[in-house]
Parts: structure tokens; sequence; C-alpha cells
């Protein structure tokens, strides 16, 4: 007898089950949950905060705010960041000044941890909120974030 | 006379199969070693090593703000709190004051990553029996917490918010109202889990009586977190031992006496309640203050062996560290839940079938990287 009520309340607790999916099916709208990834670009918006790469934003005149501390090379975890620096004359003061070569940042060693924008002292590498980085190939992923021929800006000290 | 003897002769045979590493059930790269008599499990012995990244040996190499970003890749369902060990460890070597405000964000996020936990365990483990649905239902509502982490820390697994000292940056304008829409979604929510599965009698004929664990088993195991709970043993690090703002919210221990398969589910489900009742509790009076304290540049920790154990979705976490005195350790092992709970399968898989081995491994609810490491 309970075989057979066994057979009874599984297909009642069943169909309990799909008075749920049933709902949904009949209530919701096409599309209301998922993405329509690769079709929405246009409109799809990462939160300000989303940690796509690091970058180094640079003014109209070509100029960025970084001082060569290498503080972010030191605060990083795994070596995603090489600074290239040198010493050269300061135009305004004439003093002996360092300044950066190449910032190299390896997006394909970078854990996306923050630690180095939390380190920069003068805000000179921020998050970009891209979301697309794969490549063909990997040596594309090593960066240079100073543009050529850029400087940095007049009166920033760390 | 005839078919005696023909009886006696039959035998059958134990064998030995591989249950992964890449099989769908173990969640991950876990190799488990069957032998098997028939349909009936003889043995389970686990092969780990599959995932090993040695991040206890990378602790040693970095500095205790670099530590923080590694416990992330340990149990990535239960990052923020993972990262909150860590920094909790540290922070009580130096004897840091920590905000008030730092440490009501840190348990309201620590009880939503238990939510978005737990809500992709029930997901899997609908799957895991046979019920595709769950899946769907599951991850729509781990969506909405996975946003409010990407808007406030700017990522959705990995988040890595939490510094020695504090948290990296303020939470966003916008936490507090989604995270009270996130809780009257997921009220109306949380009662069609149990609708669609709880109530299913294929489920419960899946999950009853299966994989049965004692409570002095799963004292003698090191089971901790809702496997040990649905057992008996009251082992909830926030009620025996407070961090954070455990110790100003009230909340009830999920405890089942049954210890079967199904009792770690009805555990887990009622660990979301109790989870929703704890931000309900802090979100209206986050108290105002500074994110963070000063710590210096370069951490030293005085010499010394620190310990600190939380409560992660899975169970007791605990972070040993060694200091010599210099800015990295001198050695950090972290006791993770799933490898106390995974070297209790044998004991309650044996003598059963290999269904009811997925079924009562998926209310472990393991997850390979935090055994490995």
């Amino acid at each position: 007898m309970s075989y057979f009520s066994d057979i009874y309340n599984g297909i009642k607790t069943l169909l309990t089950g799909m008075s749920v999916t049933g709902k949904y099916f009949l209530t919701s709208r096409k599309g209301a949950i998922t993405q329509q990834y690769p079709d929405n670009r246009d409109t799809l918006k990462m939160f300000e905060r989303f940690r796509g790469e690091v970058v180094m934003p640079h003014d109209e005149n070509n100029e960025h705010q970084c001082t060569g501390c290498q503080k972010c090379e030191l605060a990083c975890p795994n070596g995603s960041i090489e600074i290239i620096w040198d010493r050269g004359i300061d135009e305004a003061t004439g003093k002996k000044k360092k300044f950066i070569d190449k910032h190299v940042y390896h997006l394909g060693l970078c854990t996306m941890c923050g630690l180095c924008i939390e380190a920069c002292p003068t805000d000179a590498i921020v998050w970009a909120q891209n979301y697309e980085n794969s490549t063909y190939d990997r040596t594309q992923l090593t960066k240079v974030l100073n543009r050529p021929g850029s400087k940095v800006k007049a009166g920033v000290e760390d | 006379m005839e078919t005696t003897a023909v009886k006696s002769n039959f035998k059958s045979e134990e064998y030995f199969i591989n249950m992964g590493p890449q099989h769908p059930a173990t969640h991950g790269v876990l190799r488990l070693l069957l032998t098997i008599d028939g349909e009936i499990i003889k043995k389970v012995e686990p092969d780990l090593g599959y995932i090993h990244r040695s991040i206890e040996k990378m602790c040693e190499r970095d500095s205790y703000q670099q530590i923080v970003h590694l416990t992330d890749r340990m149990d990535y369902l239960s990052s923020h709190i993972n990262n909150e060990a860590v920094c909790l460890t540290v922070e009580n070597a130096l004897q840091l004051e920590i905000p008030d405000r730092v440490q009501v964000i840190r348990t309201i996020l620590s009880e939503l990553t238990r939510i978005a936990s737990h809500c992709l365990w029930w997901g899997v483990m609908g799957m895991d029996v046979g019920a595709l649905t769950t899946y769907f239902y599951g991850f729509r509502d781990r969506e909405m917490i996975n946003d409010i982490f990407e808007e406030t820390c700017g990522a959705r697994l990995t988040m890595n918010y939490n510094i020695p000292g504090g948290l990296m940056f303020d939470i966003h304008p916008n936490f507090v109202k989604r995270t009270k829409e996130f809780i009257t979604h997921f009220k109306t929510k949380l009662p069609e889990y149990d609708t669609l599965l709880t109530g299913n009698i294929i489920f419960q004929k899946r999950t009853k009586g299966v994989g049965i664990l004692s409570k002095e088993d799963a004292i003698s195991f090191g089971a901790s977190g809702p496997v040990g709970r649905a057992s008996g043993y009251s082992c909830d690090v926030r009620k025996h031992h407070p961090y954070s703002a455990y110790d100003r919210v009230t909340f009830n221990e999920a405890l089942k006496t049954e210890g079967d398969t199904f009792a770690r589910y009805q555990v887990r489900i009622q660990e979301m309640w109790e989870s929703m009742a704890i931000i309900e509790q802090l979100i209206d009076n986050i108290p105002e203050g500074e994110h963070k304290v000063a710590t210096n540049a370069v951490i030293k920790l005085p010499k010394g062996e620190f310990y600190q154990k939380v409560e992660t979705a899975r169970g007791e976490l605990g972070v040993y560290i060694i200091s010599t005195g210099t800015k990295n350790p001198y050695r950090v092992k972290f006791r993770s839940p799933g490898f106390s709970n995974l070297s209790l399968l044998n004991h309650i898989a044996v003598g059963g079938k290999i269904g009811d081995l997925v079924a009562s491994m998926a209310t472990l609810d393991l997850v390979i990287p935090d055994i490995d490491r």
C-alpha cells in the first residue's frame, strides 16, 4: 500500500515544486534575468569600482602623475608592476630628480588585488572598468602604462 | 540441493574505480578512489593535491598586507571571511583598536558571503541529486549579492576588501539600499526553495538516513560548520568565540541531531534565515566613523604565535601565524574546514550506494581549493 502512496506523494510534491517553476514560466518576461552579453556591449556599464585593469590617466598635455616612487612595485604581491626609472635634472628647480622611463604592467600576472592603487601616494594609477582583456597573444598583456613622450605633471611630489 | 550449491558458489568481486578528478559531482579536482562491491561502497579514499598552489609557503614570502589576497583563492565562496580571518589575526597581534564601523560592515559582508555561498550550495545540491532547476534559482539570488560586492568591493568573487587595520575603502553609498532590497527579495524567495526541493518526496528519499554521522564521530573527525551542527555538535565560532560584531547581535545557532544528509541540508537553509536576521539587526545602524585605522606601511608583528578562528560558510577556519618580528611571517598555517570535513567522507559513505556518496558529498559542501590550498 505504501508503494502506491509513495507514487502519489512523489507526483504531488513534484507538482508542488512545479507550481513555482510554472509561475515563473507564465509571469517572467523574456530575458528578465540573464544578460545578452555580446549583444549588449553598448549598454553594459560596469560599476565604478570594478577592477578591470590598472591604467595611468594622462591629461591633455600628455602628463601623468607618476613620480616613480616605486611604492606600487613594492606593494604588488607577484611582480605585476615593473618600473624602469632614471634620474634627470628638474627644469624648475635645477635639482636631480627621479622620473619614470617605463611603467610596465603585466596584466597576465595581475590578481586584481588593488594593493598598488592603495599604495600610490599621488593617485597616478587607477582602475579601468574594461572587462574584455583576452588576447590571442599573451605578450600583448604586458603593457607600458605611461604614454610615449609623457612626463610627470608639474608640482606632483610624493 | 542443486540450487543451494549454486548459491554458495555465487560471490561478487570487489573492484576499484576512479571518481574524478574531473567528475562533476566532486565539485572540482578531487579524485576519489572507490572500492566497490557491485553498487555498495567498501572504501573511499580521497586523493588530494590536484590544485595545490602552496599558499602557506607563498605567505612566508609576502608581507602581511599581501597575504590577504591569497586567502581569496582558498575557499573562494567565502573569500571575504577568509580575508577577515587573516586581518583579525594581524590586528590582534598588533593590538589595534578596530572602529565599530569596520566591525559592523565586516559582519554584514560576512553574512552576505555566507548567504551567497549557501545559495550556490543549494543550487548545486539540487543538481547533484538530479534536480536541475534549483541551479538557476540559487544563482539568480546569488547574483544580487555578487552585484552588491561588485559595487562596494570592485570584484565579485575575490574581493580583497579587508586590509589589516580596516577596510580598503568605505562602503558604496548604494550599499545599504541594495542590501535591504536583497533582504526583502530573498525573504520571499527562500520559502520557494522549500517548496521546490525540501518538501519533495524524491529528494527526501535520497537524503534521509543517508550518510549518518554521530555527534561523537563529528567531534573526533574535527567536523565543523553545518556538518558538525547537523550532528548536534554545537560548534558555531560566531556563538562561542564572537569576533567582529557578532557579540552585539542575537541569532540562533542552527542545530539538528539526526546527522544525516537531510539534517545538513536543513541546517544550511536555517543558516540563511539566521544570516538574514543578523544583517537586518545591523544594516540600519552602521556606526559613523573611520573605515580604517592607520598602520605602518611595513607591518611587523611582534615575536610570537598568533591564532584566530572564524566561521566561514563551511566551518571553522583557523589562521595560525608564527612571527619572528620581521615583516614576513615565519610560518602561516590555515586550518581549513573542508579538509576535516572531507576526512569523514569514508566514514559516512561506507555501506551506502554510489548515489548516496554523491548526496552526502553534496552536503559536505566541499571546495577543493580550500582543501588543497
